[in-house]
């Protein structure tokens, strides 16, 4: 066990590795960090050429990126040309704001989806399996922009007026009330209600899905049929034969989505105004913001890979035939 | 301890471990009710190796899932007859009442050990699990009794492989490891469904040897389900012949195949391979294939492939009826003088 994490960790470094070659050749060769300075006229040549020099753009590429590397991790993340700030709390905000938004919205949508997929799988063919299915098709179907839209419209304007209320039912924008003062967690909440629904019927259709899969490949195992043979009692055959096998798959695609979840929702933070990775990268792009956007995509390639490894160890963990190649 | 009994030599030798009066077991599919097991009657003593053959899709691995009421759900049911274990109905039988029952008085093993075993869990804990299930016992004492089964079902260096996981183990070790589990708490009765089809030949000898082992040494009766009538002849002590569902031949092993009087019967033995015999030419074969169970031939059910077929097999359904001492076989001709296999049908 011990062996097969190191060596899935080692192989994790090379890949990194030609992860961080290939961010930095791509942005290189979209975004010049000199661009958005030397398209204003009342910079002077002379000043652009000691902001280049300065920037260590006038060496050759490998010797860039070999000083962007070693900067990179040592924590030198460098500043935004727009702010004038250093690139990592920005990074290190946008993070954080990310994962609440994510990590809450996972924790909801594993304890539903993995509810209902289990509930569809025992009752399969049932109204419920039934209706369940069809909600994750549609869920699945639901672009987010506009479920988006809609939620704003309906707990921001229509139910408001409705109840002839002076301020929304629920926010529709930010992660707290204006002007709010410390943590208050009531407002938090309720910032949160709208944003995580929007994410949530996505993921929980996708994962019911799994679930309901992976469960009804274990009900229809021999070893199930085992268990009962053996007289087990129905608690033990589910909790212990069944949903520890059926749930595998699921905790991997759960992992791999974490560490996807540092790229930013950016569809749902740009409609809901939430300060999180996506944002950040929007505004990046469109600035021009090179060591912004340079540092951000490494730090989500980086989650990216390690998640990944997480996902390989859990399924170790979980699956001991996986162990031993 | 529990209330749970074991075998009275007394009490219990007289009659038999079990009995099934007129099973009948249904599947429902797409295209309708499936009558899988159509009135199968048969009873085992105590102590005795009862084979069940016939080709695949005859119903006789629905028998041996209807014993203990694992016909999958919710496709499968029984529909009508009687499984007598001890005297107590099984059918009717609470799913409380059932669950003591499986794993401790009846047990079973199935075909392929690879996926009847969790994947995920050491063999020496799935042992374990059974008396823990049935029995108030420290987990410690579980586990141990877990290694020593291993080791009576030979299972070299037993205690530290109880602690590996069933991918590691070979195939026919794994057919040990499950029978491990079936004689765990010295059952009645061991249902064994197909036990050496998804092994070697060479393995299939050794496992057979370690069913009739354990019998010997607990005293167990044993359901042989299978389709391999060269596993039947040096294990079983007698032998039900099934097709389309229904029992066509009942007989003492050796009847069997000396008297076989069941056409099927005799197809099934001309159709097996032989070593002990010059080769000659192709492998004989039944002609045709077993029908459809969802519309079942109207009378004899072997009628349309039978090799002595008359105008009233088409007409009348043939009864079982007594041909020997133990044997019956659904055939109206079988108790005529005479009647059984050409020579060129069975290789005699």
């Amino acid at each position: 066990m011990g062996q097969y994490i190191a060596r899935r960790a080692l192989v994790s470094i090379p890949v990194l590795l030609i992860a961080s070659i290939s961010v930095f050749a791509i942005v290189k060769a979209t975004a010049s960090p000199v661009a958005a300075i030397r398209s204003n006229p009342r910079v002077s040549q002379a000043a652009i050429e000691k902001y280049t020099h300065d920037l260590g753009l006038d060496k050759p590429p490998p010797e860039q990126y070999l000083t962007w590397l070693g900067n990179f991790i040592r924590g030198k993340w460098g500043t935004s040309i727009v702010t004038g700030r250093p690139v990592g709390p920005d990074i290190r905000d946008g993070l954080f704001n990310t994962m609440i938004l994510g990590i809450t919205s996972f924790l909801v949508s594993i304890v539903l989806g993995v509810g209902v997929g289990i509930f569809s799988a025992v009752r399969q063919y049932s109204f419920f399996d039934y209706l369940s299915t069809g909600s994750a098709f549609l869920g699945l179907s639901i672009p987010v922009f506009w479920f988006a839209l809609i939620l704003q419209i309906v707990f921001g304007l229509y139910l408001t007026n409705w109840f002839h209320l002076a301020t929304p039912v629920l926010p529709t924008a930010g992660m707290f009330s204006p002007g709010a003062t410390g943590i208050d967690l009531i407002d938090r909440i309720r910032h949160l209600i709208l944003p995580v629904t929007v994410l949530s019927v996505q993921i929980v259709a996708l994962y019911s899905r799994y679930t309901r899969a992976g469960m009804l490949d274990v009900l229809h195992s021999d070893y199930l049929r085992t268990a009962r043979a053996k007289g087990l009692n129905e608690r033990t055959v589910m909790m212990r034969h069944a949903m520890r096998n059926a749930l595998t798959p699921l905790v991997s695609v759960a992992a791999i989505d974490v560490g996807a979840l540092a790229g930013g929702l950016i569809v749902t933070e740009t409609i809901f105004s939430w300060p999180g990775m996506g944002v950040l990268f929007i505004s990046a792009m469109e600035n021009g913001d090179y060591s912004v956007v340079l540092t951000w995509m490494m730090i989500v390639v980086a989650f990216v890979i390690v998640f990944n490894l997480i996902a390989d160890i859990l399924y170790a963990v979980l699956d001991p035939r996986i162990r031993y190649d | 301890m529990t209330d749970v009994t074991y075998f009275d030599p007394e009490r219990d030798s007289a009659r038999p471990v079990i009995a099934v009066e007129d099973l009948v077991a249904e599947f429902r599919t797409e295209a309708g009710i499936v009558r899988a097991v159509d009135g199968v009657s048969f009873d085992i003593a105590q102590k005795e190796v009862f084979a069940v053959v016939g080709e695949s899709g005859c119903g006789k691995s629905t028998v041996a899932l209807s014993v203990l009421g694992l016909l999958p759900q919710p496709a499968g049911r029984i529909a009508g007859g009687k499984v007598l274990f001890r005297g107590e109905d099984l059918v009717s039988a609470s799913p409380a009442r059932l669950r003591q029952v499986r794993g401790d008085r009846i047990a079973m093993i199935f075909q392929d050990p690879l996926s009847a075993l969790n994947p995920t869990i050491r063999v020496g804990e799935q042992i374990a699990e059974v008396f823990r299930a049935h029995r108030e016992i420290e987990p410690k004492v579980a586990w141990e009794q877990a290694v020593e089964l291993l080791s009576i079902v030979g299972i070299p260096r037993a205690l530290a492989r109880a602690k590996d996981y069933p991918h590691q183990f070979s195939g026919g070790m794994r057919q040990r490891v499950m029978i491990a589990m079936a004689i765990a708490l010295r059952p009645a009765l061991l249902i064994a469904d197909e036990p050496t089809t998804a092994l070697d030949v060479t393995i299939q000898a050794q496992i057979l040897e370690v069913l009739l082992d354990v019998r010997e040494r607990f005293d167990m009766a044993i359901l042989l389900i299978t389709h391999d009538l060269g596993v039947v002849a040096g294990t079983a002590d007698r032998v039900m012949v099934m097709y389309a569902g229904k029992k066509v031949e009942e007989a003492p092993a050796l009847d069997l195949y000396r008297t076989p009087k069941h056409p099927y019967t005799w197809g099934l033995l001309g159709s097996t391979t032989r070593v002990d015999r010059p080769r000659t030419g192709s492998l004989p074969q039944i002609p045709g294939s077993p029908p459809s169970l969802l519309v079942p031939p109207p009378a004899c059910r072997f009628a349309p492939r039978c090799p002595r077929v008359q105008p009233i097999c088409r007409t009348d359904y043939p009864e079982l009826r007594k041909v020997d001492v133990g044997q019956v076989a659904a055939c109206h001709f079988a108790q005529d003088p005479g009647w059984g296999p050409a020579p060129e049908e069975v290789p005699a």
